[in-house]
């Protein structure tokens, strides 16, 4: 979704309006802004303070006593909680184990399409699969793949002759790669999008130019294209970071989290320990720690584009 | 420029790889939806259904409350969308029209209202609708949907506002219209295409939605879709394995055709913030 946000100021932006002279924005401004600007601060910004001040409490679900402020305990036991630090790292892993792979890839698809092939309508068509379906859905159509019995994975490993296939989903060491390729299956075609409209704004004339002096085609990629998809490039990187750190729908429907943990993604981590167990306080603890570290992430990707020169 | 043709023949296989890798699971969802029960148990399962059945959807209907999840997501979706554009719809107005620190602050916001965990925002929602009396309702869930859905929905308002010349507005002016006048005759129409590609994408995006659904709703009543889907694993036989594919299958469709219609609108919004007719 957010990748409007990315690839918006990569295009020519239109035209300024002329002065706001008679147009139907005066006065009235902000009776035209308040019916959004009330359910935004209502529902959005406040339970954000809120949330951020559940931290500091003993909150729980269904207990009879009153919430009592606790101070900073919450985060003196997250820092020792394992449990938390290994679905930290499970995240990180799983975020870049994600982003890079699905980068790579479509980035090769990108350039494909933007040549002159017969069938880039199809590849238009199916993008749309991954793109459009919940991702509740996704997860299954994967479990359905990862069957051992009546999965296609196992039967086309027993059809080829290399043995007899695998649990993949329930493996200790296959399920965090397994639920990998569903993630970077999943946000394909946006990243594919993204970067193909960074391509188009490459001017052709500076292609035409390069291969005039003789340049190859991998030459060409890295002295003209790199250099003008690179805003874009690290934009949509930044923000797929950050995205597939804050999974939850895809890796609950896949594994729930195991087997023994090790797809527990801090999402369902801190879920869990919220709705199962009704531990609020320590649950919005967890929260504010993983907000911090992507704000970090965050504050990387904006100074990263305010370098990228006029595209900031 | 010219590409040689072993160039162009590696390029057409690796487009090829591409597809296959992109619609396969897809493909094998929709066999499995409509394989019979006991070509599911065989250790050699095939990719088309060798005695194709309709009975899997009917099991699905008889093992989970379909329909009426899909009349909540219904509700939900329709709900969300409606009044997410209704109110964004003035405020990305403003926003296009008058490059003011609130513009600035409110695309700022779009970027990090994304990036998110849920998770913070979600409890103390929980608790608010709770004390609201709005837990385990559509109704509760329609007011998360819309602010969830705002962010995405101003930026491609903006962008749908900012491709009507202003110009046509101040000759309305000059005209004689009032300010009203000029919104409901010159600038409506003008954006209406814009305004419905905007609906059907908040639309979509809460037809999908889990996370908030799974937290909000705890009775199978009030479910929507997505969360009576993740009723049907668990006990993962695999004769349960038609049905589930079933109902999946089902689900998706609206996602698909809808997205099929917007797809240009949303890339062509995304990639230039204006609509290309």
């Amino acid at each position: 979704m957010t990748l409007a946000t990315v690839t918006k100021r990569s295009v020519k932006s239109p035209p300024r309006p002329a002065g706001r002279g008679r147009t139907p924005t005066g006065q009235g401004a902000w009776f035209l802004v308040l019916p959004a600007l009330l359910p935004i601060l209502v529902l959005s910004v406040g339970p954000l303070l809120y949330g951020i001040a559940l931290a500091f409490t003993d909150s729980q679900s269904g207990r009879t006593a009153p919430t009592q402020w606790i101070g900073t305990l919450n985060f003196q036991d997250l820092v020792q909680d394992t449990l938390f630090w290994d679905s930290f790292r499970i995240g990180l892993l799983w975020a870049v184990g994600v982003t890079v792979p699905q980068f790579l890839l479509a980035l090769g698809l990108a350039l494909l399409l933007n040549q002159d092939l017969k069938l880039r309508w199809a590849a238009r068509a199916l993008a749309i699969i991954p793109w459009a379906m919940p991702e509740v859905v996704v997860g299954i159509m994967w479990r359905l793949v990862y069957n051992p019995d009546a999965g296609i994975l196992n039967e086309t490993i027993r059809d080829l002759g290399l043995g007899d296939g695998r649990d993949w989903l329930s493996g200790l060491s296959t399920a965090l790669p397994a639920v990998i390729v569903v993630g970077v299956w999943a946000g394909m075609p946006q990243t594919t999008v993204a970067l193909l409209a960074g391509l188009q704004n490459t001017p052709r004339e500076l292609h035409e130019a390069a291969s005039m002096d003789g340049a190859g085609a991998w030459r060409r990629f890295l002295s003209v294209t790199w250099p003008a998809l690179r805003p874009v490039a690290l934009a949509i990187t930044a923000l797929n970071l950050i995205w597939n750190f804050n999974s939850f729908a895809l890796v609950y429907v896949l594994t729930n989290g195991g087997p023994g943990g090790r797809t527990r993604l801090p999402m369902l981590f801190a879920y869990e320990e919220a709705f199962r167990y009704g531990q609020f306080g320590y649950a919005a603890a967890m929260g504010c720690v993983l907000v911090a570290v992507i704000s970090v992430l965050l504050a990387v990707f904006l100074v990263g584009r305010l370098k990228g020169g006029e595209d900031a | 420029m010219k590409t040689p043709k072993r160039a162009r023949a590696g390029q057409y296989v690796a487009l090829l790889a591409y597809l296959v890798f992109l619609a396969f699971p897809f493909l094998w969802l929709i066999s499995t939806a409509f394989k019979p029960p006991r070509e599911l148990a065989s250790l050699h399962p095939t990719w088309i259904p060798r005695n194709p059945t309709l009975a899997n959807f009917r099991q699905a209907f008889d093992e989970q409350p379909l329909l009426h999840a899909a009349l909540n997501s219904l509700l939900a979706a329709l709900g969300a969308a409606l009044i997410a554009v209704l109110i964004a719809t003035p405020m990305a107005y403003v926003m296009a029209r008058r490059r003011t620190l609130l513009a600035r602050a409110a695309t700022g916001w779009v970027v990090v209202s994304q990036a998110f965990p849920f998770v913070l925002v979600i409890i103390p929602l929980f608790l608010v609708l709770k004390h609201l009396r709005l837990i385990n309702s559509v109704p509760g869930l329609i007011m998360v949907y819309v602010v969830w859905a705002l962010p995405f929905a101003l930026w491609m308002l903006v962008g749908y506002v900012r491709a009507v010349p202003v110009e046509l507005e101040e000759a309305a002016a000059v005209d004689g219209a009032g300010r009203a006048r000029t919104l409901v005759s010159v600038t409506a129409p003008l954006l209406a295409p814009g305004i419905v590609a905007t609906a059907l994408f908040a639309f979509i995006t809460a037809w999908n939605e889990f996370f908030f659904a799974l937290v909000l709703l705890k009775t199978p009543q009030k479910q929507t879709l997505p969360v009576v889907l993740t009723h049907f694993i668990g006990a993962e036989g695999v004769a349960d394995l038609g049905p589930l594919a079933a109902a999946a299958f089902l689900a998706t469709l609206p996602s698909l055709v809808v997205f099929a219609v917007i797809q240009r609108r949303i890339t062509g919004g995304m990639l230039t913030g204006a609509v290309k007719s």
